[in-house]
Formats: C-alpha cells, structure tokens, sequence
C-alpha cells in the first residue's frame, strides 16, 4: 500500500460528519497554523512541498500563492475551483463527497496563509446534492468555531461560502470562474492582470483547485518537506486518479506519484486491468484535453523507459510520443472502441462548451465537429484528415483562455495515433454504419484494408 | 519607453497597448482589428485579429513571449519588439482568424447595406482566400425586430461587443446583450423589445459588419454612390458633428465622423441621425477624407470618370437560335439540325 | 430570437425569500449581482424547474438588476430551462466514459420505453430525456441526473424501475 494523504480516513464511518472528523485529527491544521504559525510561513511550508496545482495546469501552489498582491491593501480571497468537469475527471466530487471537512479545512488554512477573510468554494452546478453537504460542514466547521469572527481567539476572522455555477465548462477556467462567481456569464477574462492582482470584485484573489487545497491540512501538520519526499522529482505527493473506460474497478485512487502506469493498470488494488478479455488499444491519462495515446506508448516512453504516473513522465516524448497528467482523468480504450467516433465525441465537448467569445474557438470548435461528424457517419472526404489537422492548428495558441487548446489537442493526437482509422473511416463507408463498428469487427482485424487503398 | 514594431521604432507613455503604439507608427504596420474601439472600456482582446509576435518581452527580460498577443490588450513594454506584418506566423494567424469569422458568415454583400465600409470585407481582402474549405450548413439565427431605427442582422455578427459596450458605455438602460453561448452566441434582447434610448444608433456606427445596419437608410443606395460631407448642427442632446451622405441634393443618411480606423470621432445623438434629413438642417462643412484604398473612394470627387460601356457578345440578349424558334418565333421553321440538337439536350437533363 | 412565450404562475413565497436573502448575505453588499446564479437555481426549483421571461424579470428586480443581465446569464448556463419541461428530467451524460459503457444505448431504450424523441416531453408533461455533457460520474457510468441526484450504474431493469418509482411519486427531486 503506498502512502495516503487525502483518502487515508475516507473509510472510517462517520467521517462525513465533523465529530467523527474532528475526533480523527481533524482541523489540527488550522490550529497549527493559526495559533504557532505566520501566514508567510504557511505559504512557505507549501512551497517547500512543491505541490502542484491539481486541476490540470499543474502549477506550483505555493508560487502562485506568493504572487498575490499584499501591497495594494485591498480585501484578498481565496476561490476554490470544485466546477470539475473535464471528461474523466470525478476525483474533486469524490473528495468533497465523503470527507467534506478535509476541504473546508484546507480553505480555512489556506485562506490564512493568504491573508484572506471571505472565501468561497465554486462547485459546479450539477453537484447540487454536494453543495448541500458543503454548505452542512461549513455550518458545523462555524459552530466549532473555526469559522467567522476571530477564529480560535486569534484575531483572525474568516467567512466561508459555496457558489453554485449553472451548468458551464469553461467556468473551470479560473477567470471565467471569477465571472461567473461575480454573476455574469462565464466568459474567461483576458489576462494579464492575473488574478492574484486583479481577480474576484477585482481584489487580489488565489483560485485552486480542490485536491490542491484538500492537500494543504497534511503539509502544515507535517511539513513541506515531508511532502517533498513523497512522489518522484518534481512530481511530488500523492494525486487523486479518476479512473473509467474499459477496466475492471473504475473509481477514484489516490497514488504516490511515481506509480508505473503499468501497475496502476494492473494491479489489484488500483484498476485491476482489463474489463473483458478484449486488449487495451489506447488510453487517457489525464482528461479529454490531454493528447490520447496508442497501446505501445502506454507502459513505455518512446525512448524505451517505463512509463510512470508523474507529470514528467506522461509527457516524455512531447506531443508526439507523450501526453500529459492533466488532471488526472485516466480513460481506458479497449479494441471495441472507435477513436474517430470517441474524437468526435470529445469535439462535440468542445463545441457545446465553449463560450464563444473569441472566433478561433467559437468557429472553430463547431467545425471540427461538423467535419468530424461526418467521418463518422460515413460522409468524410479524404482531405477531411488535413482539413482537420489545419483547424486545430489554427484553434492552438490563438485564444484567449485553454479551451481552444484542449480542443485542438486530442484531435490533432487522435489522428497523429490513429489516422489509419480516419482513412478506413472515409474508405469504407458501408463498413462504419452501426455505431458499434468495431465490436464484432475491430480495426486491427480490418486495418489491412486500408493498406491496399491507394488515394 | 521605447518599442520597436516591424523595425519602426517609437518612444509611448507607460501603459499604452501595442495596437495604439501601432497606429502612432501607421501604415502597414497597424494591425487589423475588429472588436477593439479605443473609445469603448473593456473592448478587444476577442476577435484576435490583431495577433502579433513578440519577439522580445522587454529590455528587462528580453525572453520572447511564446504565443502571440493580442495586440490590441498587450501593454507596451520598454525595449519590447514586436513583429507584426513581417512574421509569417502573424500573417498566417490572421489568415486563420479571416477563414474562422467567414465560415459561416452569410457572404451576402450583395444585398448587404454595410458593403464597402465593411471592416470584414478589408480583412478578407488582406487575409481571405477566394475560395472556402468549408462545406458545411452555415449556422443561422432567426431575424428578431429591434425597432424602427436599427436593423439586426445577426447571421451577419462577429460578437466583436461593441454595440453592447455602447449601450452600456452610453445609456443608463441597456436592454441587448449576449444570449447564448458558443457559436450560438447572438447579440438580441431576448425578448424582441424596440432599443429605443436617445444614443441606440451608435450601435450602428461601431459594428465592423452589416449585422447592426441604419434602417432609415436601407436598400436606399449603395455607399460608394453617397458622397460624405462633414456638417454640423446646434444639437442640446450631443456633440452635433456628423458626416452626411448625400446623393445628388438628398442626405440619405448621417453618421458620425469615423477616422482611418472607422471609429467615430464623437458619439452622435439619435435625433441627429435619424430625425434630421433635410438640407437645412445642417451647415455643410465640406467634403469628408476618406481612405486612398477604398471602395468609397471609387467614386471620388476629382477623379474622371469613365462611361461606362459593357461589351456583351453580339446579339446575347436574343438568346439561342433554337430556344428562340421554339419558343417565341415559331414563325420560323425549325431545320432537322434543330430537332437533333434539342433531343440531345433533353436527354442530358 | 423570436421565442414561443410560455406563461408561468410567479409564486415568490415566503420561505423562497428568505432562502434569497441568505444567499444574497454570503456577499458584501454592493456586490449582491453574484448571488444571481444560486437565486436563479432556488427561484427555479420552486416553479416546476423552469423559468419565464416573467420570473428573470422578477429575479432582476429582487437582485436590483437589469433584466438583460438576467437573460444573458439564464442563457448561458445549461441548467436554467427556459421553457415548460417533463416534470422528471432524464438527464443522460453522453460524453466519451459513459459512451463506453453503453448510454447511447440505454438512451434509446428510454426513448423507446416512454414514446418519446430526446428533448420532447411525454404528452402527459410527466418525463423528458436529454443527452448532457460529461456530469463527473465517468466511473460510475452510465447515469443520468434526475433534480438534484444522480443516478449511476445504469442498466435498463434500474431506468425501468426508476420510471414506475416516478409515476408512483417516489422520486425526490430536490433536496431542501
């Protein structure tokens, strides 16, 4: 068993409630913090451990906890970013689910460390049974004490919300976040000013992502430099895996970053392999933005070395052998599985979510879909393929905010990967109709057909 | 603070943007924009036409930036260079941006009130191709009444903000905005409501496109039959300065002055330019400038112009020989050659 | 855009305000417009899961906003109905993990059990199904979200059971 930071106390019974919370340790980090610590040292402490942010960008928290502005002299605040939505991802909702304490009091400590007295959790608004359950703790962490006016004595006072979103993506961005939280549309704002200067009501303001934040409580109880020692290089600590597609046990893990992806497939104790005797052709490893990989790039790198679960790792070999650990999503394709119609799947994502503030991504987006679509269903042409490449070429880099990327990204990988699947799309119309083509039929059974077609 | 754009290289006050250094230089240096207003708060940063390359952050940290900027919401930095039109890369991003805001624009200019002062129809003249990749169903929006003065448009829009920055920017009830969202995204009031307030018609002014068009003038002519002339008159609501369009004697529209940019000089009142279309209601200053390289510019006032002759093939109006026996003449007797010829035809159908 | 207009009985009761103004208090004062999203979810919950031009013009007035920057964010945000909808919405995440596990599928099974197309309600206005973007459930798929629930590890006997549990009123929708 490797070593467990956020979900060591999740099967203790009660734990949901704050007694039983409290009676397991609970809030000892907020007592640390405030009573023997300074807020610099807190931030200190965070940065030594050199977790990163764990909603995708990956981050240094303490870094970006340093930036916010402490000079201007206006009101700071903490946001926590719990608007999870990026496909395969469901760790955050997990989390606050069954240990909604753990949040509330890494928001109470972190909020500390940045000089911040009102604070607001962002939780999507589709997890309205949890928003429930937050705001519950919050009342109980209050009645403790450990939340309002001068927390335990100290002088330091503290106001803690949930903002509920209504049903936007892109509010995971953390301006369009900010705007959403001010109650306007989700638009992502264009930076600079970052939001550590100009942020919510345009005070200086820190987002994180849940996991981010849930990890703070162990690294003030015991120090940055434990944390540091856990994980590999400079992926340090645990991170939560949010795992689905065609395996045995789908759920949530938390791992030593570190972990060969080969074991996480694999073992027993994570996603205990295949689903079916079908094989593995592709995976995920960290949501849909993140470039999908073909079945020899999984377990090695392209250079041969074992592939493991860290943020180095997962994008060795860059775009063009790699991916990334975005935030964890970890899908897993067997051979019954269409990458076009999964590519498409993802571009109709992109496409519905986007906030159409920009033209490449608002135009853009839409088309992928429509071109992808009709590869699909049997109407694509072979320049389809470079159409499709030259779109997303042109989403990447010229947007405002990451979602034009995170569209572009897995379309450009997909047919990088795969495009032999694109071209017996487009060959064989009559052979892709039923939308489970590949079950009775997979392509590697076929592939040899698209070989024999010249253009 | 000195900033170097295309190797053109000038002195700017801290926090002037890049797009604003741009234009301080002119000519072909100054890119493109369609969302930015200088007099709008908070516009630009969205069409993303105005990407450029910064090849070097700043003398302070010379690292270059690793995408390019929009230039229009970029501030200046000492020591900054910027490629603008000489990066390739600039060049194919505008391409790019051209391509993504016509694909599924209407291309209706024909028809459309705003052609030959359309900021997009400049942009795809510098960045557009002539043919289309795009083979799909455009998207459409349904026609929504926004009362007597102002005709929408929206298949037309490119959300660049603008007309709800004016709404919000000059009145004190802005009752449009944007509903939706991604590329159904579309400028309206939701509920069909007039936008009636006494500065609406600027929204008219600041739209790149035809998406926000003037009612009173449409299908009236076409704007290079107009000539501009810059009038005045007493007005307690604005500053009363305008541009009227005249043909012949007749003022068939007013606008505000707009500059090389196409930004208004001053905002104008909706009393001025929809309610005072006689001649003496203004004092005629004299002939507007317009820009060298325009459409409108086709039908100046100095240059000489042409008759006009259209050589059309010899006799094209009667149409064809055997279309004509058949159908209007059947006086004239068709030959067996005539016969074999239509069968062939109806057989090609 | 010309829109059908969908009249609605506004009913702000008394406990519906005073939820409002709990919600409008976790703001500083002059900043009340960021209670705009969760009044909107309240205000909805309590008129049959949707919300006329009527009922935002309300909001607008509770929150002290223009009406425009009600429609502007009640149409931006997918779960804000702006029209009458089936009283139990099936609402199936049909993003790329629960696509694996067969929700395409399933949703047709549920369209064909209750004589329906995705997005129509059934004639008696009781059901609606319609396919959603990734809800965070991929582990658990396939699944739908009914109010304010999800339901997850779909199969038909469980949609099956679910949709006589409706008929038969034992569906909570929301949790209050």
């Amino acid at each position: 068993m490797s070593q467990k930071i956020l979900l060591d106390k999740i099967n203790v019974p009660g734990i949901k409630t704050y007694e039983v919370y409290r009676k397991e340790g609970g809030y000892a980090s907020v007592e640390k913090a405030i009573k023997k610590m300074t807020p610099d040292e807190v931030v200190e402490e965070v940065k030594t451990s050199g977790l990163r942010g764990r909603g995708g960008a990956g981050f240094p928290a303490g870094m970006k906890w340093s930036f916010i502005d402490k000079k201007s002299g206006k009101p700071r605040h903490l946001v926590c970013n719990a608007d999870e939505s990026e496909p395969g991802t469901f760790k955050d909702r997990y989390l606050m689910e069954f240990i909604p304490h753990l949040l509330i009091e890494g928001m109470i400590t972190s909020s500390y460390a940045l000089g911040a007295n009102l604070s607001y959790i962002y939780i999507r608004g589709e997890y309205m049974w949890i928003y429930k359950i937050l705001e519950r703790a919050i009342a109980e962490a209050k009645a403790a004490g450990f939340l309002g006016k001068n927390i335990l004595g100290s002088g330091y006072d503290l106001d803690l919300y949930v903002q509920i979103g209504g049903g936007a993506y892109i509010c995971g961005e953390e301006t369009a976040l900010i705007e959403s939280l001010e109650g306007k549309r989700g638009n992502p704002r264009i930076k600079p000013p970052f939001p550590a200067v100009s942020g919510l009501w345009s005070n200086p303001t820190v987002v994180n992502n849940v996991e981010t934040i849930a990890a703070v409580p162990w690294i003030v109880n015991n120090s940055g430099a434990d944390y540091a020692k856990i994980g590999i290089g400079r992926s340090t600590g645990t991170k939560l895996i949010s795992a689905s597609g065609h395996i045995k046990n789908q759920g949530v893990y938390e791992i030593e970053l570190g972990l060969s992806v080969y074991e996480f497939m694999n073992s027993d104790e994570y996603c205990g392999g295949m689903s079916s005797d079908r094989p593995l052709k592709a995976f995920v490893p960290g949501g849909s933005s993140v470039p999908v990989l073909p079945a020899h790039l999984i377990y090695k790198t392209a250079a041969g070395e074992e592939r493991l679960m860290s943020y180095e790792s997962l994008s060795d070999g860059g775009f063009a052998t790699g991916s990334m650990l975005g935030s964890g999503g970890f899908i897993v394709y067997n051979d019954t599985s269409c990458i076009v119609r999964n590519t498409w799947n993802f571009s109709r994502f992109y496409h519905h979510e986007s906030c159409g503030q920009c033209s490449p991504c608002r135009e853009g987006t839409g088309w992928m879909e429509k071109v992808l679509h009709r590869i699909e269903n049997g109407h694509g042409r072979e320049e389809d393929i470079d159409l499709l490449l030259s779109i997303q070429s042109k989403i990447e880099g010229n947007t405002i905010c990451p979602l034009g990327d995170a569209a572009a990204w897995p379309v450009a990988a997909a047919i990088r990967h795969f495009r032999e699947e694109f071209e017996y799309h487009i060959r064989f119309p009559e052979k892709i109709k039923n939308r489970d083509h590949f079950v009775a039929e997979p392509f590697e059974k076929v592939k040899h057909l698209v070989s024999k077609v010249t253009v | 603070m000195k900033v170097t754009i295309d190797g053109h290289s000038i002195e700017v006050e801290p926090g002037t943007t890049i797009l604003q250094a741009a234009r301080m230089i002119g000519g072909e240096v100054v890119p493109p924009a369609m969302c930015y207003y200088s007099k709008l708060k908070g516009s630009g940063g969205k069409c993303r036409c105005c990407l450029v390359e910064v090849a070097k952050g700043s003398e302070a940290d010379p690292r270059p930036m690793p995408k390019l900027m929009a230039s229009c919401v970029t501030g200046c930095m000492d020591g900054m260079e910027v490629n603008s039109k000489s990066s390739p890369r600039v060049q194919e991003a505008r391409k790019s941006v051209t391509e993504f805001l016509l694909i599924n624009h209407p291309l209706d200019c024909p028809v459309c009130d705003q052609a030959g002062e359309c900021d997009l129809q400049n942009l795809s003249f510098e960045h557009g191709k002539s043919e289309t990749r795009f083979i799909e169903e455009k998207r459409t929006f349904e026609p929504e009444d926004i009362g007597p003065n102002i005709q929408l448009h929206m298949n037309r829009c490119i959300l660049c903000y603008r007309c709800v920055m004016v709404a919000d920017q000059l009145t004190d009830n802005r009752v449009h905005g944007v509903m939706d969202r991604g590329d159904h995204s579309n400028i309206s009031t939701c509920i069909s409501k007039a936008i009636d307030n006494e500065f609406s018609g600027n929204m008219i002014d600041v739209c790149p496109v035809g998406a926000l068009t003037d009612k009173t003038f449409r299908f009236k002519s076409r704007v290079w039959f107009n000539k501009p002339y810059n009038a005045h008159r007493d007005c307690d609501k604005c500053c009363g300065k305008t541009t009227v369009w005249m043909f012949g004697d007749e003022i068939q529209r007013v606008t505000g002055r707009k500059d090389e940019y196409h930004e208004v000089e001053e905002f104008i009142c909706n009393g001025c330019r929809f309610d005072h279309k006689e001649i003496n209601d203004w004092v005629i200053e004299g002939p507007r400038k317009f820009e060298k390289d325009s459409v409108i510019n086709q039908n100046n006032y100095t240059r000489k112009l042409d008759k006009v002759e259209i050589a059309t093939e010899k006799n094209i109006l009667m149409g064809r020989d055997i279309d004509r026996k058949k159908i209007s003449m059947p006086a004239i007797a068709l030959t067996e050659e005539d016969i074999i010829n239509q069968q062939s035809l109806s057989d090609n159908e | 855009m010309e829109k059908t207009h969908y009249k609605q009985e506004i009913n702000i009761t008394e406990t519906l305000m005073s939820r409002i103004n709990e919600l409008i208090s976790h703001y500083p004062d002059d900043k009340i417009k960021s209670a705009l999203l969760p009044v909107l979810h309240e205000v909805q919950d309590a008129h049959d899961n949707w919300l006329s031009i009527e009922l935002q013009d309300k909001v607008a007035e509770i929150l002290k906003l223009k009406p425009i920057e009600v429609y502007e964010v009640v149409t931006f945000y997918t779960m804000y109905n702006q029209r009458p909808i089936g009283k139990y919405m099936f609402e199936f995440c049909q993003t790329s993990p629960c696509c694996l596990n067969g929700v395409e599928d399933l949703m047709d099974y549920t369209c064909n059990k209750l004589g329906v197309q995705v997005g129509e309600p059934t004639s008696d206005g009781l059901f609606e199904v319609r396919g959603v973007e990734c809800l965070g459930a991929c582990g658990y798929a396939p699944m739908m979200q009914l109010g304010d629930f999800y339901k997850e590890h779909l199969n038909k006997e469980k949609v099956d059971q679910l949709i006589a549990d409706c008929k038969d009123n034992k569906i909570v929708l929301h949790d209050k």
